[in-house]
């Protein structure tokens, strides 16, 4: 077993060299989604902050930043990726036992700290749900250090819905609200309809002591932002987590900027106050 | 009836809507409720009615041959359905069924329309607090159209 601290400091001093960690189990969560349970062969605690990133690689294939969707206090290290290309199609085929790249954690995560005795407002989008995960576990693991937390979940139909069962456990407990829409459903579904602002419009909260973690698709997360911002909510404690093309992970090769910023570098969560003038802009 | 009209000067559809109009409309309104499941009303039938919901939820469904019946929208306390009161023809274009028990106010379409027609302000007023809701039923829709989570994170 290599010390936390070691292994860590080897990630730091040689961040462009891949961790070896095999497969331990692989779960089919949606339609064309997947997650991975991840072991250092080295037998290293993965320490992370919630909201960071892993650089993957499915050898002989190529590389894709996935954010780490797992407990940071708890458990293996843990992957949701959903198949878009080869890369990510590569990782999500990888069965128990396959060795994995990682290089990580990058990136700075969700604001934990900001978040400290205000009001959570977690808002998530399809698979955006993967990144809040960690940040979740955070809140409802020290759920004395928060407010009132809220978890507005938006999915593309019933059979999308992200940690299915967790989500059904959430919903359950006293200590945080949970609200799922779908966009399309059968007469069968008896939650509600409707894109995810929806649902901010129908909240309750106190906005001045109220911060909002965003993660989905962009356009998803301008228009949840905006109606954030419609409640009242402050665009300076409005964040989200951006995605964008990433190479290095480390701020070198620029692949990922966004006007003057490095999504892997500065971000990927950032405020609204900070992304909209670059959100707006159409091409970059 | 002081009953209803405080029920509806206080549903946020007509929150802060002039006295004297709250005791128009009024004359207009009376109180529904619907069990789960059931339809409130059909596709095709006459639109005679509007619904300012107070408690429970309802569904708007469209069906499709083969596909059976889809949710577009599900709406709850505070909101209103039932706009085709305003446009001729005056039909419904979609069905909508309560979800689980739910207390609404009907206000009798043709009774409204006379009102606001009589009225020009009444109608120009009721007339300001739907198209927010149009519009953004609009807006919403269009981001449901993009289909946005599909193929994105
Ligand atoms: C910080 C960060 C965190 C991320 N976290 C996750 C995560 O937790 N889970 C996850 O599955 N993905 C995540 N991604 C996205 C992931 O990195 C990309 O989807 C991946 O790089 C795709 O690589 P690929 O080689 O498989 O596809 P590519 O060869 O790059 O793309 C193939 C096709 O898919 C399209 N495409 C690429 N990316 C996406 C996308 N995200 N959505 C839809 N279409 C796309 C391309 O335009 C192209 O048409 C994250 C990205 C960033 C920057
Ligand atoms: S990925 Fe290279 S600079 Fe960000």
């Amino acid at each position: 077993m290599v010390p936390m601290s070691e292994a860590a400091d080897f990630q730091r001093a040689q961040p462009m060299v891949p961790r070896i960690a095999h497969v331990r189990r692989r779960r089919h969560d949606a339609p064309d989604v997947w997650t991975l349970e991840l072991e250092l062969t080295d037998g290293a605690h993965f320490d992370y902050a919630p909201g960071q990133f892993n650089m993957l690689t499915a050898f002989g294939v190529g590389e894709a930043a996935i954010s780490v969707s797992g407990d940071p206090a708890a458990g293996p290290l843990i992957h949701t990726i959903r198949a878009v290309g080869p890369v990510s199609r590569a990782l999500t085929q990888l069965g128990p036992g396959e060795p994995i790249g990682v290089r990580g954690p990058f990136g700075a995560g969700w604001p934990m700290a900001q978040a400290e005795g205000r009001d959570v407002v977690v808002v998530a989008g399809g698979l955006g749900l993967a990144p809040l995960r960690p940040a979740l576990y955070r809140l409802l693991g020290e759920r004395a250090r928060y407010g009132k937390v809220t978890l507005l979940f938006g999915a593309r139909r019933p059979e999308d819905i992200l940690f299915r069962h967790e989500v059904e456990s959430w919903r359950a407990r006293f200590d945080i609200d949970v609200d799922v829409t779908v966009d399309h459903a059968g007469s069968d579904w008896r939650g509600h309809v409707g894109v995810v602002t929806t649902l901010i419009s129908r909240l309750e909260i106190e906005p001045a002591k109220s911060i909002a973690m965003v993660c989905g698709p962009e356009v998803m997360m301008r228009f949840v932002a905006l109606a954030l911002m419609d409640k009242g909510i402050g665009e300076g404690a409005i964040y989200l987590s951006m995605e964008r093309n990433m190479k290095c992970a480390i701020g070198h090769c620029g692949h990922c900027q966004l006007g003057p910023t490095f999504i892997c570098r500065d971000g990927p969560v950032f405020t609204f106050a900070r992304l909209r003038p670059l959100l707006t802009v159409k091409e970059l | 009836m002081e009953n209803l009209e405080r029920i509806l000067s206080e549903h946020p559809f007509f929150a802060g809507l002039d006295e004297s109009f709250v005791k128009l409309a009024c004359g207009c309104a009376k109180n529904v409720r619907m069990e789960a499941g059931q339809f409130v009303f059909h596709e095709g039938e006459a639109a005679d009615q509007f619904y300012l919901i107070r408690e429970g939820r309802v569904a708007l469904q469209i069906s499709a041959p083969g596909r059976g019946a889809s949710t577009f929208l599900t709406l709850g306390r505070g909101e209103v359905f039932g706009v085709n009161w305003l446009v001729p023809p005056y039909r419904w274009v979609y069905d909508a069924k309560a979800l689980e028990l739910t207390r609404a106010i009907a206000m009798d379409a043709t009774c409204l329309r006379n009102k606001c027609e009589a009225d020009h302000d009444l109608g120009y007023d009721i007339m300001k607090r739907l198209m927010p809701v149009l519009i953004e039923r609009l807006h919403t829709t269009r981001l449901q159209f993009l289909d946005l989570y599909g193929s994105h994170v």
